[in-house]
């Protein structure tokens, strides 16, 4: 099974290298939690490279430690073993541009600051003056379609646009790579189809290396570059698709949904993800029946 | 509705039926609703309903169905309401006793947002300053009044401090809860941003406890005007609490109402202001 799970990784790894420089090396990295004194294994020898400007996808049955991995990688958790190294760009030496910056799931703007400060916050973290990040922050209230919002409250927005808020903030500090845990998550269907569309648009324009977890496998198919299907508990790599060999760039969310390999690809990725979706299905039952037991 | 066999159905689909041979089976909404269950109505009914018992007050007392030594007709009370207004002894009393509320309030409710801020913030110092407030919270803080008079004499400052005494508890307990109960959300934002300490502590902890902090001296207000009062009863020669304690000694009935009256003003005049501030400090908790 490790190893079977690990050929296509490393088969990926040396076309990877082939491509592009490599921007995210993780080596091993295992994540343990103590859970009422027993521990618990959620994260186990994740090997990954990921490379630079790639879009890149994790899909995984719901508790199998994507998001554990995501929140490593943003600095919100210790490892519990292995080794992260994230490539510091020419450019962003010279300009103290940040290692990494989140969205997040839910609802993670600040209710007491205006968009613009919202969207400004990490360039104030940084230390800029307030016409300097005004500068930087504008620009990307624009490129979300935010314009005439900035000085609205977020209970003044809806819930996609509160979204759009929280990436226009990540972009906006600038980081070497972004890390996006299911933005889209608590949206209506028709938001996310649009505000995929407009997250890729101002994608394109920066290129900028994201890592991105999902449940959807249909919102991996339109991000992403590569998909990396991970097990049910603990979290290992099961295996890495590559769709932007199928879907080149730049790409129309409409185009790829109705292309017939779409529902291909869809069919190849659910394959894998079927049995880890079963196996975390019956350890939740196995666990919910000890719980319930004498 | 009567049931055919299906041979005729056919037909039949060719004779539908009008619309008058449909039973009606919903009532038509036209988004009116009932005049008893508007909103005017209700707002209308609380206007009536102090209004009513003033004037039911009034009427018994005009006939003597209540004993006017207990409960002066309103008339007689709004009449020596305006007697003490013209000659300035309502207003020498109430003016020292704001006075006294807005100094005390703010050495207790300052301190009291500063020292929360610290409890939420740092385990240390909760884990220091808990065991305090729950030992000392309990007592009620009138029944520290004698020992301020020991220590600050028959003067304001005795008054202050009571005030504040009261005031900072409250403030101090909220502040701190509003600080626990941030989303840990934003926390993870703020770090993952890289906020500074001092970033953290006024763009994140402050306005994210702000509606804990502001609900903490609401409660602190209302607990000023009580701890102002009873200690205006016994250690004072001024103020409401002691215009109301003197005018029951002399038996000066309408006197004592007017005092009532004053706090009840007092206290309607504090929760406006405060309801104002909420609005301006918290607006994303109103829409």
């Amino acid at each position: 099974m490790q190893t079977d799970a690990l050929a296509p990784d490393a088969a990926n790894g040396r076309t990877a290298a082939t491509q592009g420089a490599v921007k995210i090396v993780l080596r091993g990295v295992a994540k343990r939690f103590g859970v009422q004194g027993r521990s618990v294994e959620a994260l186990s020898g994740i090997d990954l490279d990921i490379r630079a400007g790639e879009f890149f996808c994790i899909v995984g049955p719901s508790g199998c430690g994507k998001t554990t991995l995501l929140r490593i990688l943003a600095g919100l958790e210790t490892k519990s073993a292995g080794s992260i190294g994230i490539a510091r760009s020419a450019a962003g030496a010279q300009r103290k541009r940040p290692m990494n910056s989140m969205v997040f799931q839910e609802q993670s703007i600040f209710p007491w600051m205006s968009v613009r400060n919202n969207v400004a916050f990490g360039l104030k973290a940084r230390g800029l003056s307030r016409s300097q990040r005004y500068a930087i922050a504008d620009p990307y209230i624009l490129k979300v379609g935010l314009a005439g919002f900035e000085h609205a409250l977020p209970h003044q927005l809806s819930g996609g646009m509160k979204q759009r808020v929280s990436i226009a903030r990540a972009f906006a500090n600038d980081p070497e790579i972004l890390l996006m845990d299911e933005p889209f998550a608590a949206l209506d269907e028709q938001t996310k189809l649009v505000l995929q569309a407009e997250l890729l648009r101002v994608w394109e324009e920066t290129r900028k290396t994201v890592l991105y977890v999902t449940h959807s496998i249909d919102e991996a198919i339109v991000l992403a570059d590569r998909i990396l299907v991970m097990t049910a508990r603990p979290g290992r790599i099961k295996d890495i698709l590559d769709v932007g060999a199928v879907f080149s760039r730049p790409r129309q969310v409409e185009a790829v949904k109705s292309s017939p390999r779409y529902g291909e690809l869809f069919g190849r990725v659910w394959a894998q993800l079927r049995d880890e979706v079963m196996a975390a299905q019956s350890a939740e039952e196995e666990a919910a029946k000890r719980g319930a037991g004498p | 509705m009567t049931i055919r066999p299906l041979e005729t159905g056919a037909e039949d689909i060719a004779r539908a039926p009008d619309a008058a041979a449909l039973e009606q089976v919903m009532d038509v909404d036209d988004g009116r609703i009932a005049w008893w269950r508007s909103r005017r109505f209700e707002k209308t009914l609380s206007v009536l309903s102090p209004l009513i018992l003033v004037a039911l007050w009034e009427l018994s007392a005009a006939t003597g169905y209540l004993d006017t030594r207990f409960f002066p007709a309103p008339s007689a009370i709004f009449q020596e309401a305006a007697e003490m207004l013209r000659d300035g002894e309502l207003m020498r009393h109430v003016s020292i006793s704001l006075q006294r509320i807005v100094i005390g309030f703010l050495l207790g409710a300052l301190p009291g947002i500063a020292l929360g801020l610290c409890v939420g913030l740092f385990r240390p110092v909760r884990a220091i300053v808990q065991p305090l407030i729950d030992a000392t919270f309990p007592i009620p803080k009138i029944a520290i009044l004698p020992l301020f008079i020991m220590i600050f004499g028959l003067g304001e400052e005795s008054k202050y401090a009571i005030i504040a005494t009261a005031v900072i508890y409250l403030v101090l307990i909220n502040t701190a809860a509003g600080v626990y109960n941030i989303d840990r959300i934003y926390l993870d934002v703020g770090k993952n941003f890289g906020a500074s300490k001092w970033m953290m502590f006024t763009d994140v902890a402050l306005p994210g406890a702000l509606p804990l902090i502001v609900a903490g001296l609401k409660l602190g207000m209302g607990v000023a005007l009580l701890v102002i009062v009873s200690a205006e009863f016994v250690g004072a020669k001024s103020g409401i609490g002691y215009l109301i304690w003197t005018s029951w000694q002399v038996f000066q009935v309408e006197k004592m109402y007017v005092g009532l009256l004053a706090c009840a003003v007092l206290g309607f005049a504090a929760a406006i202001l405060l309801n104002f501030l909420e609005r301006v400090l918290i607006p994303w908790k109103y829409r």
